[in-house]
Formats: C-alpha cells, structure tokens, sequence
C-alpha cells in the first residue's frame, strides 16, 4: 500500500517539471469551477425554459423583448427587500401569461399592489436573495423563514392594513376570532401603532351566579360547555370530576346575591307553548339567540348566548327578573329592557323554560360541598386563569396570564417545541398550538376549543400578520383601521337608548352593531310623526327581511323623549330638513317623476310603490315613503345615497337636479293612499 | 479496516431505508369490501380561496351493482399537486360514504378531484369532481357580488336572504350561466356592469354601477363570473389547475 503512494507520488511530483505541470492543470480546472457553477445555475435553466416556452406564444417577439437575462432584482432599502425571485420566476409581470400552466412562467395574479414596489418576500416569505430554488422556498440552515402557504398569504396583507379589507376574508375572520373567541383574555396582542387587540367577547360576571343557576349545571357545564350548547364560546378546560366539583362548589360559595334579580310574579309561568312561540317571535329573539332545531341546525342570531337548553340551567325566579329587566342582573348587557307586563313575563319564562335536556344534568350527583374543596376550588380558578375573562369577586384580573403573541408570527423556529410527525414550521406550529393545545407538553392550561380547519387556519393567517416586519416597515406603509368610537348618547335619552340596549343593532356615529340601519342621519331621514307611529307599533319596511325592530313596550313619555332627541341630534350638515316641503308638487313634476321611476331608472325592481304592480323587495318599501321621509333627504339620496349612508347598497345614479326633483316630487306623494285611510276607519 | 467501512456503510444504508419507510408507510387501509361504482354525494363546485380549505367537506359514496351502499370499501383521494385530502384514504362508513376536508391548492382556477375505490375484479372505480379555487381578484369579487349583485342574479333564496330574482319582469342572468355569458367579451361586461342594463340593449332593470364600484371592482365582479361560470370561461385561466 505505501509502496503504491510512495510510486504514484513519484510520477507526479518527482521532479520540479513535473510538480510545476500538475499544479497547473489543477489550477486551470480550479479556475474553471466558477464558470461552470454560473453556467449550470438553475436560473440559467428557469430562463432557458421561458426562452423556449414563449418561442411558440404568438406574443413571442413581445415576450422576448421584455425579457433580460442575468440575475434580476427588486432592491428596497425601505422594506429590507432584496429579491431575486425574478430571476426564475420571469414571466410575473406579463400580462398575457395568464394561462401558463408551467411554473415558475405564469403572470402574478391581480392584486391591489406593483410587485416592484414591494418585491416578493415581503407578502410570500422566504429568502429573496437566494438564487436557487432550494433555498429561496425552503428553511436552511442560514434561513429560517420558508416560503408562506398560499392558504397563509393573507396574513401579509394583515402586516400593514390593520383594519379588515373587502378581499381578504380570511384573515379579517381570523381577526374577528381572535377578538371574540377570548385568546386576548390571555393573551396580550399589542399592535406596531401601540394599541392592543381588545376582546368583543362579554363572558359573564360570575360574582352573583349562584342567582342564576345551580351547581350542577355549573358542573356540567365545566366538564363540556359544547354539550350544553353547540355554539358555546367558552372552551373546555378538560377537569377531572374532582376539578370540576370543587370549582363548581367555589363558584356557588363565593356568589352574592343580587337584591332584585329573583322575583315571584302575579302569574305563574305559563304553560302556552303557542303565547310563548309567538311572543318569543314578536320580540324577535331570534334576531340575537340561536336555538338548534330537531335537525341539529342552529337557527339563529349569534349576538346573545344559544337558548336550546336554557330550561336546564337557569333558575326560573331569576329567568323572570331577567327578562322582566335585565339590567338589575347585568347592568351593562346588551339584552334590551322591554317592559313587559307581568303576563307577558310569564308567558316568555314559561316557553323558555321548557327548553330543556333531560340527559344534560342525569348523571350530575354532587354532595354538599366541603371547607376544603371550596379552598381547592379557589385555587383552581386561580390556577386556571378563569377571572383573565371572568369577573370573580375576590380573584384579581391576572396579568399576562398567557404568552404575549404580538410578534408571534416571527417566532424563531428555534425556540419552538414540535409535536412528532409535524412538520417544522411556524404555520404548522401555530394551527397546531390551537387545535391540540395540550397536546403539547403536560401540564399546559390552555383549554380545548372546538374551532373548524377552516377557523384555525383564518387564526393562524391572523397571528402571521403580528411579526417583526409589521413593526419594521415604514410607518407611512401603515393602513390604521377606522378608529373605535365609543360614542354615548346624552341625557335622559341616552340613557333611555341604553335601557332599550339600541346600540347592540343599530350603530350611531360610528358605534354599534351592524344588524339594524345606521341612524347617525335618522333626524334628518324621516318625519316626526312616524318616528313616534314606529316607536308605539314597529312595522316593517322591508318585507324580504327577518330581523325587525322589536315592540318595547314605551311610554309615551318614553316615544317623546326619544324622538326629540333624535330628531334635534342626530341630523346631517348636508340635508337641511326643512329645505323642501312635504306636499303641493306640481302634477307635472309627479308624474314626470314616476316615468322615471319606471323607465330610465326602473326602481320597481328593488322597491314597492304600487303593490299591485311592483314586487321589487331589496329596497324598502316605499307605499308610504311619503309620510316617512323628509323631500330634502330624498332629494339627497336621490344625488348619492353612499355620501348619506356609506355601505348603501343603493347605487348612485348621479342624477341631474331635474331628475332627482320629480324623482323626490313622485316619492313625496307617496302617502299610503287609500289603504291607509281605509285601515284607519 | 474495509469491513468496518462496509459494515457502516450497511448500516446508515439500513436505517436509511427504515427512516424512508416509515415516512411512507402511513397507517395502510385494508378494505373490507368492495363496491361497483362510486357517486358523489356532496361537496362537488364549490368555491374556495386559493389554499384554503373548502367550507364543505367532499363526500363520496361507494355503491354494490344493485345500488346498495357499501361500507368498508376504500376511498382514496387523488388531485394536482398542492391540493391536500383529510384524510386522503378512508373506508366507507356505515351509510357507505367517505367524508373528506379538501383544501385546494395556490393557483386560482379548477381543480380536478379524484375519488376511487376498488372493484370486485381489484378494478380501479373513479369519480372526478370539480371545486373552483378563487384568487384575490376573484374572492373580492365575490364579496361584491354577495353585497351588490346576487340578490337578483341568484334565483336561489336563503334564510338570511331572499332572492329578488322571481320578482323581475326581465330575468337576470345567473353568474354561473356559462352559455351565455361567456359570449360577452370582458368590456361588454364591464359596460353593462358600469352604465346599466341599456348600454348593451338591455333591460334598465340592471341599474348603473359605475358611480357606486370603482374600476378595480368592477374587474374584480368579471374576474369572479369568469371563474364560477359553467361551462368554464376561457379567460378563467386554465381549466384544471396544475397547482
């Protein structure tokens, strides 16, 4: 063997010549490596691929004259980008390679922003300036961040535009979950501008619940909220019986009643399943309870808590005062005070009472409750976390109870635990974390909630978006979301309009809910003497629509009260009510306005002013628009419906003043007619 | 000296070959029966966001000749690469179905999905189904046209929204009607869409949008008809996407 090496070394290197020969082909060949790397590189080959792609496109002279070869790059300094994606990827910006089924040759799909302005990774993730393709898409030793899922691509839109977009519903569901699912209870999320993710969720006090409910639904409901129902908010917490028991037998231990939220009334809870349907279907429950049907469906608004076993947990005493009023119970809620009589407070309870499951609290045995297992009960709930969303009396608020996620979408790969048989990535991660929370090491408190893939993947998009890039990039990139408005009404009125809860449908200058029209305009919108008509009996405008204006009950101190104040405050600079007046159009002008109506800008489509004839039912109904309506808010509606109430699916026709003058002189005239005589007599 | 070397060598070779079947090796499913054709039961067309999963899940069915369900038969699930199946193979349930969450893959377009099962021969049975994967363009279209259009267009009404479409004298035309709307070019759309129903002879019942949609938008609504309507659209992109 060395005899070998000893030989072979000789004819090498055995004289100076020799040495010198050798040394330089190996040299030349050393030389040679770097232009053979370049030339064999795998964008060479991407490029070479697209040269002959297009050869046979009929664009093919197009094509190649905006084709460069060489190694391309979008270089901004602002953003931190150098990507080179371009350098393969060769055909983005070509708008007729649309239909290129070969990758990495297709155009870039619309969207709202020029690649060249924002390059690549700064929406896709992984590494620009990698020139080949292992390491551009794939986490390396050098790189962690690989590129991004498609399904994940929204959260990058999510990095500077923090309120919700028209197209990206995935990652405004995620940010709507995320608020109202309770993760901010936990978790903090702080967000670049230095505002935090608040919760839309409202869990409920639990100071005085021994007033509401037993423990035995207490019980059952810790072992598995679901089971209770299907649209529950609250996760499972996965507690032995024990556990379950002595938080149950705290909880009871702990509550303070309530003066006034139990009441025994002059009626007993009826027993009429019909009064109570109807009753319940009058005041429009439904609008914010959900009930699920024989079929497993849940019909139903989501606004207030599932009432399909409400008979099962609450205490009947508590049921009435409840919806006698419930602002003795919870003085913030948003469940409106109605008013009703005491009969009619009999008739509800009873049919809601009936909701009940046999099998829900069967097996639920519980003996008295011990001095120990309400201190173990306590330190349960402690431990657990509960008063991060409950109110508990005696138990603080903790602070950072969970981790804080607002760079979760950053988060070193490094420093992460993986369940085996994941995948290593962050994505995985995070929708794992949410799906199998206690999966991952024992110990952990973070409950089981029961979200679809389609709900954990929109939760992953959204906690993507909170990264180190949304807090680098330039604050001029920032798209801050219209601001939260904690507008209150003032006065007796206001509070009036918060008895009567209108804030949980309607919203006024900017705040509350979306189920019912805006009414920021509504003193300017409609006359008087029909606001005080629909407050004493609600009627309906639109007929297609099955959420409508409850009947409170008001006085008619009450009706008085709050139609002078809506009709003094809640008026728009743009619309002067009195500008136009209600009657005397000139016949001329009417019936000049109704051919528009029917012709050029056939309203009969979506709206009703001739039952007899017009069936449109989008709009509503104009029969008596004319006793409705103020002729100045027509005639602006008329010139743009959006400058009076964005978001108006009525489109602006942008009418000349002419046209929009019969129009509002056709409308205006509109007055119930005969049939509204005829009803009265 | 050369045998330790081997001997290594055999030995990585060997685990080499363990680490790679066990990665490939998932839990095998032995039907228990086999069917003679197998028919889709739901989840078929539906629309999804490019990546995402479908709101539905697919759901197959295998039947006997006699058209019986079969239960315990093997379903699997095969599509382009990028479209991901869970599961990806079942055996039929006791009503002889397979349920299985389908999440399309990046690129916007149709996606061909592919459920088989086995024979009493060991004859491969399949079924195509199609599901329509929405890019940006396409999913804010549709938001638009849930807000603005597809209360007259969709003749089908919900719970939550009662369609207007019986109601009109001249009926609109369905977004998915491929057969007539893929006749008219991107700007006659953007025309009736941006000036009403009588810029192209129409009925005036479909009003003006173009003061109420911006221009995006109104591309955004074509981009969206010409990805659901059926027959496909040939500016959809291309028919059955590859990834």
């Amino acid at each position: 063997m060395k005899e070998k090496l000893r030989s072979l070394w000789q004819k090498l290197f055995g004289d100076s010549m020799r040495a010198f020969g050798v040394v330089s082909l190996v040299f030349l060949a050393s030389m040679a490596i770097a232009p053979a790397k370049n030339f064999f590189s795998e964008w060479r080959h991407y490029q070479h691929g697209y040269l002959s792609m297009i050869r046979n496109r009929s664009e093919a002279n197009t094509l190649r004259r905006h084709f460069q070869g060489g190694i391309q790059q979008i270089w901004l300094p602002d953003l931190g980008v150098v990507d080179r994606c371009t350098s393969c990827h060769v055909g983005l910006k070509e708008p007729t390679l649309t239909d290129v089924a070969q990758q990495p040759y297709r155009k870039h799909p619309v969207i709202p922003h020029n690649l060249d302005q924002f390059g690549c990774t700064v929406c896709h993730r992984g590494q620009g300036a990698a020139t080949t393709v292992a390491e551009a898409h794939s986490s390396t030793l050098a790189w962690e961040q690989p590129i991004l899922p498609a399904k994940f691509v929204e959260s990058s839109c999510g990095q500077c535009h923090r309120g919700s977009l028209p197209g990206t519903p995935q990652l405004n569901l995620g940010r709507n979950l995320l608020s109202r699912s309770g993760c901010v209870h936990c978790h903090a999320v702080k967000l670049p501008d230095g505002s935090t993710v608040k919760a839309t969720d409202d869990p409920p006090s639990l100071s005085h619940i021994g007033d509401k409910t037993t423990r035995q639904w207490i019980y059952a409901w810790l072992k598995d909220p679901q089971a209770y129902a299907v649209t529950a908010t609250m996760p499972n917490f996965k507690l032995s019986d024990a556990d379950a028991r002595d938080i149950s037998a705290f909880l009871i231990a702990n509550s303070a009643p309530v003066a006034g939220d139990s009441v025994t009334l002059s009626a007993k809870p009826s027993n009429d399943p019909t009064a109570g349907a109807s009753l319940y279907g009058e005041s429009f429950c439904a609008s914010c309870h959900a009930v699920q049907n024989a079929a497993g469906n849940v019909v139903g608004g989501d606004v207030g808590p599932e009432l399909t076993r409400i008979g099962s947990k609450v205490k009947p005493e508590w049921l009435q005062a409840w919806v006698r009023n419930p602002r003795v119970y919870d003085p913030p809620t948003g469940m409106p005070h109605y008013r009703f009589n005491d009969a009619q407070v009999a008739t509800l309870t009873g049919f809601l009472l009936a909701k009940t499951d046999s099998d829900l609290l069967a097996n639920v045995h519980l003996d008295a409750a011990t001095p120990e297992q309400i201190a173990h009960g306590k330190r349960l709930v402690s431990d657990y976390g509960c008063a991060s969303c409950h109110e508990i009396a005696g138990i603080k608020k903790p602070e950072n109870f969970a981790p804080e996620l607002s760079r979760i979408g950053s988060k070193p790969i490094t420093q992460l635990i993986f369940l085996q048989g994941m995948q290593h990535t962050l994505p995985d991660y995070i929708a794992g974390k949410i799906k199998q929370p206690r999966a991952f090491a024992p110990g952990l408190k973070m409950p089981q909630y029961t979200f679809t893939p389609a709900q954990i993947d929109a939760l992953t998009t959204a906690l993507l978006s909170l990264n180190d890039r949304s807090y680098s990039l330039p604050p001029s990139l920032a798209v801050s979301a219209p601001p939260e408005s904690d507008y209150q009404p003032a006065g007796k009125a206001g509070k009036l309009m918060t008895d009567l809860a209108c804030f949980s449908c309607h919203r006024i200058n900017g705040h509350g809910g979306d189920m019912a029209p805006d009414l920021t305009w509504e003193g300017s919108s409609v006359q008087r003497e029909w606001l005080v008509q629909f407050f004493r009996n609600p009627g309906t405008l639109r007929p297609a629509l099955i959420r409508r204006m409850p009947k409170f009950n008001l006085t008619d101190g009450e009706i008085n009260e709050l139609t002078d104040y809506i009709m003094t405050v809640y008026q728009s600079p743009s619309v002067d009510r009195d500008s136009m007046p209600v009657s005397g159009y000139a016949q001329g002008q009417i019936e000049l306005g109704k051919q528009l109506y029917y012709g050029k800008y056939s309203c009969q489509g979506c709206h009703i002013v001739d039952t007899k004839t017009d069936k449109g039912y989008i709009g509503p109904t104009l029969t008596h628009v004319g006793s409705r309506l103020t002729a100045a808010w027509i005639y602006q509606w008329m010139k743009n419906p959006e400058a009076l109430r964005p978001g108006t699916i009525e489109p602006n026709r942008a009418m000349s003043d002419e046209d929009a003058r019969a129009l509002t002189a056709f409308l205006i005239s509109q007055k119930g007619g005969g049939q509204q005589e005829a009803a009265k007599k | 000296m050369n045998r330790l070397a081997s001997g290594i060598t055999l030995l990585s070779a060997a685990l080499l070959a363990a680490s790679c079947s066990r990665k490939s090796d998932s839990v095998a499913l032995k039907p228990t029966a086999f069917g003679a054709a197998i028919v889709e039961s739901s989840g078929g067309k539906q629309f999804g966001q490019t990546g995402t999963s479908l709101p539905q899940p697919v759901v197959v069915q295998v039947n006997d000749p006699q058209g019986g369900a079969v239960t315990g038969a093997l379903v699997e699930f095969a599509a382009a690469p990028g479209v991901t199946f869970d599961p990806a193979s079942a055996l039929t349930d006791s009503s002889g179905q397979v349920s299985t969450n389908v999440a399309l893959g990046g690129m916007a377009g149709r996606y061909q999905i592919t459920a088989s099962t086995l024979d009493k021969a060991r004859k491969k049975v399949e079924l195509k189904i199609e599901e329509i994967a929405l890019g940006y363009q396409q999913t804010l279209g549709r938001r638009l046209n849930e807000q603005y259009c597809d209360r007259c267009h969709n003749a089908e009404s919900t719970a939550e929204r009662v369609s207007n479409y019986d109601n009109l004298e001249v009926k609109p035309h369905p977004f998915t009607e491929g057969d007539t709307l893929n006749k008219l070019s991107d700007a006659d759309l953007t025309a009736i869409i941006t000036y009403g129903g009588p810029a192209l002879n129409k009925s005036a019942l479909m009003p003006a949008w173009g003061n109420t949609l911006k221009k995006a938008d109104v591309q955004a609504l074509i981009a969206y008809i010409r990805a659901v309507s059926d027959p496909p659209s040939r500016s959809a992109g291309p028919v059955y996407a590859k990834n």
